[in-house]
């Protein structure tokens, strides 16, 4: 086996898209320099403020070049690198391949641009955290696996990098680990996506099964011409693939993994659970957008799954009062539809909002950052002990941070799908390729009404954030207020170009109603090229569209100015005085009690399982009792039986010996 | 090849004396007549050897020098565990020596 690492073996297209795989090198270069420092230098701060977000940044600056070529005239649509042989064993030869092609450098220009900003954000946010060294050595490890899974160009080496992640979501959730609570979050978080994780290899193994490849190009080649139009076997695969999308992406039943996760460190619920590993679901299955295609089954499984996750944990968000999980409540949602657009057919509307999505919640869950930090500043600055992120104890905060309060703004009104923000178009995308599917399958109506509603609660809970946040007047106490402040340019930076993308997005793919061709629409079309010959689904346009449009923006304002007004019409009593709500708004302030029912139905029958029968039966009785004890006690038993032949008196030894020595006799003689 | 003269006799012999040495060493109790009966098995397959040794050459008189040997030694080191089980028991019974017993 060879073991090069050289980029100048890979095949002739890589090379013409220069030396993608640094992408991937440097920040995994940043995280053992992090993590070096952290174990020997972790006072070192200086230079890990240079290494974590500069590792990722010339990453960023790969990615950019490599886009470049890629988008050049003639250039191909696809470059292989082969770094070295991975497997061989019978059949299977696997190589750690990585490919650069349109879909995965629309990916990789999000992931190391704004996982870049979020670096940056990070060196303010993290400041005088003990941990820093530490903290980015697993954020440039992160983004390391981010990229092969992206850059993966077969099932197993996009798993190393999903698992890669998963990893890295573990450490960073749990990073404060000294809270038990938030190592259980780290905890649930990884057993949750264990079960995705199983759905993805059974995926995988059937893959190999029917195609005898698991290259992603080879398996999009292959499949129209040996599989009919939804055949159980591409079902079984892409049903399978979907649970470890479930699992990853947090959708219902497997999300509630992510409101745990808001345990960890601000930008990484940005970068982690927001704007990149919680959308590798969504990323499979455009991958995959061939089997998808070939499975409507399927498909119409990920868009219910999808339309029901967004309008479910809309309806939570509504009455969350940390700020944070109003927000991780707010990406499940927003994930949904994005499963919803690929589980219509409608792959590129996925891609894009997964793009729009990146830059706003990036905005929004930064935004929060920089309030976190000013509150918990201002907290720590008078000694007391209140919850800093709690929405009750904020208000007013518009007067102390102008910038962090327009930007928020601007990326609510993207997430609310107000016109011209980026938003606006994907979500758009996505309401339109719902309704049109309803045509030949009446169920897609109904995912379109879900998807409407979750849009009119979206832009509530939006604004109840904002305004129980920036607007009214400031519950954070009178001797606080003089701490509060604006966030230092290194947070507010950042800040400010993910506003301005969040602002402006939706460029990369305008809609046709606006005299456009869409650019992402073009751009991905060799990717869906298979896809597109066996089935290709109209989007609405004239009059049908426009109504679409209009009842969207609608839904968006009535929203927005609905959860603005009422929230500011009555009086918001800090969380330290608030009384415990009742009914329907207790319901979805203790999340329709769903990490309840799984405690009663899953973990505690499994603890009890685990205990009674498991550990009592199987291990104490059965392992240690019969099976180590038991046959300790047998053959002391036999030792036993043996002992009493050993009387001490020689004659009885000397009479068995005889005999002994006749019947040996005997037998040579054949008596 | 013809069979030699008092083959048959000393054969015979031979038998009767190893089964007093086995009787002997079952049924006596003292150590000491214990010893001697295992030295007159030990005499007894002497002869069978030296009775065969007509029949089949010398090879037989070489063996019964080892056997002699060996007797020899045995007697040196039996008598010696005699002496110190004496000085232990003030008693050759075999009935007393039972210190191994399981």
């Amino acid at each position: 086996m060879t073991l090069s690492l050289l980029a100048a073996e890979g095949s002739g297209a890589g090379n013409t898209l220069g030396p993608f795989w640094l992408c991937v090198a440097l920040p995994l270069v940043g995280f053992v320099i992090n993590g070096l420092l952290a174990l020997y230098r972790p006072q070192a701060k200086a230079l890990v403020s240079i290494v974590g977000p500069g590792a990722v940044l010339a990453a960023f600056a790969v990615a950019v070049s490599a886009f470049l070529r890629l988008q050049a005239p003639g250039a191909p649509h696809q470059g292989d690198v082969t770094l070295w042989h991975w497997l061989l064993a019978g059949d299977l030869h696997l190589d750690m391949a990585l490919r650069l092609d349109r879909l995965s450098s629309v990916l990789l220009l999000v992931v190391t641009g704004v996982g870049g900003l979020i670096h940056l954000f990070s060196v303010g946010y993290m400041k005088e955290d003990a941990g820093y060294a530490r903290y980015f050595a697993y954020l440039n490890l992160f983004v390391a696996f981010m990229l092969v899974l992206i850059l993966g160009a077969s099932m197993p080496v996009l798993f190393i990098g999903w698992e890669g992640v998963g990893l890295c979501s573990y450490l960073l959730i749990g990073f404060w680990f000294d809270v038990e609570a938030n190592a259980n979050a780290g905890k649930k978080a990884f057993l949750m996506n264990r079960i995705g994780d199983f759905g993805f290899l059974v995926a995988m193994f059937l893959a190999w099964q029917v195609f005898g490849t698991l290259d992603f190009a080879a398996i999009a080649e292959q499949a129209p011409q040996r599989l009919p139009m939804g055949d159980p076997r591409v079902v079984a695969i892409t049903l399978f693939m979907f649970l470890g999308c479930i699992g990853k992406s947090a959708q219902i039943p497997l999300y509630t993994w992510l409101p745990d996760a808001m345990a960890g460190p601000t930008p990484v619920s940005a970068l982690i659970h927001a704007a990149t590993m919680v959308t590798a679901g969504v990323y499979l299955v455009a991958r995959s957008n061939v089997l998808f295609t070939l499975a409507p089954a399927t498909s119409t499984v990920v868009a219910g799954i999808g339309a029901l996750t967004a309008l479910f944990a809309a309806t939570i968000g509504l009455r969350q009062n940390d700020i944070k999980k109003v927000l991780a409540y707010s990406t499940v949602s927003q994930l949904g539809y994005m499963f919803l657009a690929v589980g219509s057919g409608a792959f590129v509307a996925g891609v894009f909002h997964l793009v729009t999505h990146a830059f706003f919640k990036a905005v929004l869950f930064l935004g929060s950052g920089s309030v976190i930090h000013a509150m918990h500043h201002a907290y720590h600055a008078t000694h007391r002990h209140e919850d800093a992120q709690d929405m009750r104890n904020m208000g007013g905060l518009r007067r102390w941070m102008p910038w962090t309060w327009a930007l928020m703004w601007i990326a609510t009104l993207a997430i609310a799908g107000i016109p011209f923000f980026a938003g606006f178009f994907s979500k758009d995308e996505i309401l339109a390729a719902a309704f049109a599917r309803g045509s030949d399958a009446r169920i897609y109506f109904v995912f379109y009404g879900f998807a409407a509603a979750a849009a009119l609660i979206t832009a509530i809970y939006m604004a109840r954030l904002m305004a129980m946040t920036f607007h009214g007047t400031n519950r954070t106490g009178e001797a606080e207020q003089a701490h509060l402040h604006e966030a230092p340019w290194i947070m507010t930076g950042p800040l400010a170009v993910l506003g301005v993308l969040s602002a402006v997005g939706g460029a990369i793919n305008l809609p046709a109603f606006l005299g456009q061709h869409g650019w992402l629409e073009g751009w991905l079309d060799p990717v869906l090229e298979a896809s597109h010959a066996i089935e290709r689904h109209a989007m609405p346009h004239g009059s049908t569209e426009w109504m679409l449009v209009g009842f969207a923006v609608a839904i968006g304002v009535v929203g927005l100015v609905l959860g603005f007004r009422r929230t500011l019409g009555g009086a918001i009593v800090p969380a330290r005085d608030a009384a415990a709500s009742t009914g329907v708004a207790r319901l979805l302030e203790q999340r329709y009690f769903v990490d309840e029912i799984y405690d009663a139905v899953i973990v505690r029958p499994i603890q009890w399982f685990s205990r009674v029968v498991l550990w009592k039966v199987v291990d104490q009785a059965l392992v240690d009792g019969l099976a180590v004890r038991g046959s300790a006690r047998l053959l002391e038993g036999f030792g036993w039986l043996g002992s009493r032949l050993q009387t001490g008196q020689v004659g009885l030894y000397l009479l068995l010996f005889v005999a002994g020595a006749v019947w040996v006799l005997g037998f040579m003689l054949g008596v | 090849m013809e069979t030699p003269a008092l083959l048959g006799p000393s054969l015979a012999l031979s038998g009767i004396l190893f089964s007093i040495g086995v009787l002997g060493v079952l049924l006596r109790r003292n150590a000491i007549i214990l010893f001697m009966c295992i030295e007159l098995m030990l005499n007894a397959v002497n002869l069978a050897f030296i009775a065969f040794a007509r029949l089949h050459g010398s090879s037989g008189h070489v063996i019964v020098f080892f056997v002699m040997t060996v007797a020899a030694a045995e007697a040196a080191v039996g008598l010696a565990i005699m002496l110190a089980l004496f000085r232990h028991n003030q008693s050759l019974d075999l009935q007393d020596i039972n210190l191994l017993h399981g």
